[in-house]
């Protein structure tokens, strides 16, 4: 079996997680039209707040992310209700620099709390791995992308069939049209930036069993949620999941194949592209 | 409701800011107590261990006044970046440091050399490999600590001296190295001594990659494709914690892991992190001299200041970096820059930390006498093995296997 | 501009022309980071104050002026004038290149803004492997031991170069203001309120747009080419990250986009704040309390002066309004 067969897989893997993190910013960019520059950011806090649990409860990381996620929800709830409701009518960069603005406070914050040092969750399946046929394939990521995958599961069923769900969508579509049908489109976009928000917290914790935190990851992680989002397509559910499975995918295979400190070319490329050629992305709808 | 500012007040404040811009050029103080400038990096990229190379500092602000040195110590950030680190320079002379210690990266410290260089203040450089800082013909700039070129001959010569010392003989290694400024220049010490004097395996493969990498599973398939004795590697903290990670899920076991002198194995973290997997792990790197008196009180005296660090070689040469600079001071007799660069000149300190002679420089300003030591991690800390008159143990090699560890 | 704006501006230059005679060392490595934040602060404010085109990205025109420069001394011993002109041409290519592209497919707002940044990081990453530059390990010019001036390779003491900024950043004014006084000033205002309702009139807001960027570009290029010869050392990693990018947009969006004096009034109060928050944080022992200040700073502004602060000092001084 070919050697770049793992690196697939791992790629897949890995990009599960990273899937779950862009539809983060897909539905916060996507629906409440917020360029979340503080994407990353918020990922890195909720990572910091996995590693406080396991610290002062003894939680495993997979046992806190609901609860992080949940803590993600409400602080996304009470930014976009308390903060950023009040820029719809603005225009479009005042938003842009005010997350930006607030993805350098987090960032500096987080430095000044809990140190520059490199931070890593403990668990006892850190180092082990499935042999399946040819393949070895880390525990670690099979239960980061697993747990991925399931919370996107969730969230589709929640957008197809939850009543919130499709008010969100239709305010998302039409916010005119939902309000003159008497939705309360703020309170659905708060809704909607705290579901985001949430996605971003999961992820934060399934990616903190593949790396390890420190204050300045946000910014990079940003940027890569940004490229997935574009690649796939604004406003696609699944346009977010096979965007963040072909950068995985393209990742592992540009490290094997070409240098692997030439990874992130290949993603920063295919963003100038489809930015240019096919800005809907591969899965979106026209804007 | 604001005051409207009126066309006086206005007038007011700036005069009041003018006044400020105005003040006038650097009181420098030429007489009284010697004032240290210190430059790390304590926020930025390079916080992690500037933060950690300050209990250096620290330690002698304390330490170094106890052995009859009477100084005060400025601490500055300069945030990892080139600009802070020239403008706090700039700071520190303003006010009224007569000498400069730092600055761990080379960077910054270039930067700083030549801030002194123009003010006419010295500088005495604690941590930075870059061979520019001390050949540019530089009148105040003066270096305790291996040039690139240095790091790497001398570790590289002890790889001979590990395998005579084992009995074995390892004839193929892979060579994996961090792809920033010290991880270049170390590879292009490695080539060139291979080229001028040899060494005693052949490098099959070479791989580089990216300092903030957050993923090392291609690189280390790749190594263990490569099917080598030996791995040999250029490191820093975060990611030589990644690949031994790696190494054990990819069941890459070489008979040993050894650097030719990297920051990383030694630190506290590492092992934390790695638990038993950090065990046998080789840096040829200067080290502390168990020989030395002062030494071992430094080592004590960190260890009860810092319960959950290890002391490390960034920890002694910030430490000689104060000590130097106060010992200049005492033999000139004063604070004139002259004065203490004639005196940093005949430096001749025999009571010091680190593995080597005395302390001296030549005539570029640059210790020549800092050889490496061949540190193991043996039971949860970094004991010399190396060379054997100044050994704390004996080495161990090649590596006991990943399952077999305790 | 009114007269009591002339009568600011005419003192502030005096003060800023005298300062190197009274001030120390110390103050003078500040002014120079002012300097540099307020010039950097312009060029950028032409495309986005002006003609409304956010880039994210302006660290690649900063970068290539520097390393073209330097890379031509340090190989070919080129005069350093010589290189940071290439510099300039070579960014202006660049931005070219990135504004046709993006105009032409119709690229705008907030996605004009992540081609920016991607065009950024794509070139870091290529520096980083670019080894007749230096790739990461960084590329050194020889420090030279000089006590004179010499104009014209650009070595000499932190007086000189304040004075070059100094130089620039009112050529850099001069220019903004007499673009603003001409038709391109308007069309860029009018493209900046309502690109349809402009392309309506018939202006050709492509080339228009292109101008703006080019220009911009260009200029940003020219100090990065000069500061090549002040700081010695250059890292594709330090001078292409996106984190520069943001640190150059700061300074004009506090002080005001899209006004002449904006982007000094806000590099002056960042670079002073940010050298008080530097000092707070070594007394506290809090590293880090100058990038929080700047992240609060933006927030601050966006929040309660969207405008910045020139039209609101403007207002509460009586200099009169500026043109927003």
């Amino acid at each position: 079996m070919p050697g770049w067969v793992n690196f697939v897989v791992a790629g897949l893997l890995t990009g599960a997680v990273y899937g779950l993190m862009a539809l983060g910013l897909s539905v916060i960019f996507g629906v409440v039209r917020v360029v979340n520059f503080a994407h990353g950011e918020m990922m890195v806090l909720a990572m910091y707040g996995v590693i406080l649990l396991q610290h002062w409860l003894g939680l495993d990381p997979l046992v806190s992310a609901p609860v992080v996620a949940m803590a993600l929800f409400a602080l996304g709830y009470a930014l976009q209700r308390g903060l950023l409701n009040r820029f719809i009518a603005r225009p479009e960069h005042q938003q842009f620099l005010l997350m930006l603005g607030i993805a350098g406070l987090l960032t500096s914050s987080m430095l000044m709390v809990f140190g520059p040092d490199t931070a890593s969750v403990e668990t006892s399946y850190a180092l082990d791995s499935y042999e399946v046929g040819p393949l070895i394939l880390d525990k670690v990521r099979v239960f980061a992308a697993s747990g991925a995958v399931l919370s996107m599961a969730l969230l589709w069923a929640f957008f197809r069939m939850s009543r919130t769900g499709k008010a969100i969508r239709a305010c998302a579509d039409n916010p005119t049209g939902a309000a003159v049908a008497g939705l309360d489109v703020g309170r659905f976009y708060a809704t909607a930036f705290g579901i985001g928000a949430a996605c971003v917290g999961a992820s934060g914790t399934f990616l903190l069993l593949l790396v390890d935190v420190q204050p300045y990851l946000g910014a990079s992680y940003t940027l890569l949620s940004f490229i997935i989002v574009i690649i796939g397509g604004l406003g696609s559910m699944p346009g977010a999941l096979l965007g963040g499975l072909l950068v995985g995918v393209s990742e592992g295979l540009s490290a094997y194949f070409v240098s692997p400190s030439l990874k992130s070319l290949f993603s920063y490329g295919l963003l100038i592209l489809v930015l240019l050629v096919r800005p809907q992305g591969l899965l979106g709808r026209r804007a | 409701m604001i005051r409207k500012i009126d066309r006086r007040s206005f007038g007011i404040g700036a005069a009041a800011t003018g006044a400020i811009l105005a003040a006038p050029a650097i009181v420098r103080a030429q007489g009284g107590r010697l004032r240290i400038g210190s430059l790390l990096p304590k926020s930025g990229d390079e916080a992690e261990t500037g933060q950690f190379c300050q209990g250096g500092i620290d330690l002698a602000k304390t330490m170094v006044k106890d052995m009859g040195y009477d100084f005060e110590v400025v601490d500055a950030d300069t945030e990892s970046k080139p600009e802070v680190a020239r403008t706090q320079a700039e700071k520190l002379i303003h006010e009224g440091c007569h000498i400069l210690t730092g600055a761990f990266d080379s960077g910054q410290s270039l930067a700083i050399a030549q801030v002194c260089e123009q003010n006419g203040t010295p500088f005495v450089v604690d941590i930075a490999a870059d061979p520019a800082i001390t050949n540019q013909g530089f009148k105040f700039v003066f270096r305790n600590f291996p040039t690139a070129i240095m790091l790497g001959n001398n570790g590289l010569a002890l790889f001979a001296e590990l395998f005579k010392a084992t009995n074995t003989h390892p004839k193929t290694a892979v060579l994996m190295h961090v792809n920033d400024t010290f991880g270049q220049a170390m590879v292009r010490g490695i080539n060139g001594y291979d080229q001028h004097v040899g060494l005693p395996f052949k490098i099959v493969e070479d791989i580089g990659y990216s300092r903030d990498t957050n993923d090392l599973s291609a690189e280390v398939a790749k190594a263990k494709a490569a099917n080598a004795d030996l791995l040999v590697v250029v490191h820093r903290l975060n990611d030589i914690i990644l690949m031994i990670r790696e190494m054990v899920k990819q069941r890459y076991q070489p008979m040993g892991i050894i650097s030719p002198g990297s920051p990383g194995m030694q630190f506290a973290q590492f092992f934390r992190a790695l638990g038993k997997y950090a065990n046998y792990c080789i840096t040829n790197q200067p080290w502390l001299d168990p020989k030395q008196p002062l030494a071992l009180k430094v080592r004590e005296a960190y260890g009860k200041a810092h319960p959950d660090q290890n002391m490390t070689l960034e920890i002694g040469f910030t430490f000689e970096g104060v000590l130097i600079c106060a010992d200049a001071a005492k033999r000139a007799g004063s604070t004139n820059p002259q004065a203490l660069v004639e005196a940093l000149k005949a430096t001749h300190i025999t009571d010091r930390v680190m593995l080597g002679g005395a302390i001296t420089f030549d005539e570029h300003g640059q210790n020549v006498n800092l050889p490496s030591a061949a540190t193991e991690n043996l039971n949860g800390k970094p004991m010399v093995v190396l060379p054997a008159s100044n050994a704390e143990a004996k080495p161990v090699f090649p590596m006991p296997g990943w399952s077999e560890r305790g | 501009m009114s007269g009591r704006q002339g009568v600011a501006l005419a003192l502030t230059g005096g003060l800023l022309v005298a300062a190197p005679l009274f001030v120390g060392d110390y103050v003078l490595s500040v002014l120079i980071v002012f300097l540099l934040a307020a010039y950097l602060g312009q060029c950028w404010n032409i495309m986005m104050g002006f003609a409304g085109q956010l880039s994210l990205g302006h660290a690649l025109y900063y970068g290539l002026g520097a390393y073209t420069a330097a890379a031509l001394f340090v190989h070919f011993d080129t005069l350093s004038w010589f290189g940071i002109v290439a510099g300039a041409a070579l960014a202006a290519l660049a931005a070219g290149v990135i504004g046709a592209l993006s105009f032409q497919f119709a690229v705008t707002g907030v996605y004009f803004a992540l081609l920016t940044i991607a065009f950024d990081e794509f070139t870091r990453i290529l520096f980083d492997h670019f080894d007749w530059v230096g790739g990461t390990a960084g590329l050194f010019l020889h420090v030279a031991q000089v006590k004179g001036t010499d104009l014209l390779h650009l070595r000499g003491s932190p007086t000189m170069f304040y004075y070059v900024l100094l130089a620039l950043s009112a050529g850099v004014l001069w220019l903004s203001r007499a673009l603003l006084r001409r038709r391109i000033g308007f069309y860029w205002l009018a493209i900046r309120e309502d690109e349809p309702a402009a392309a309506a009139l018939g202006i050709d807001t492509f080339w228009m747009k292109l101008v703006a960027v080019t220009l911009s570009g260009a200029l940003t290029a020219l100090a990065g080419g000069v500061m090549a010869f002040y700081d010695n050392n250059l890292y594709p990693d330090t001078i292409f990250a996106t984190s520069s990018s943001v640190e150059i947009i700061t300074a004009p969006i506090i002080g005001g986009m899209g006004t002449l004096f904006g982007p000094i009034v806000g590099a002056f109060l960042l670079t002073t704040m940010g050298e008080a928050m530097t000092d707070f944080g070594a007394a506290w022992g809090v590293p880090g309390l100058k990038q929080w200040l700047y992240g609060g700073a933006l927030v601050a502004i966006v929040l309660l002066q969207p405008a910045g602060v020139w039209p609101w000092l403007c207002d509460r001084l009586g200099l009169g309004a500026e043109r927003r």
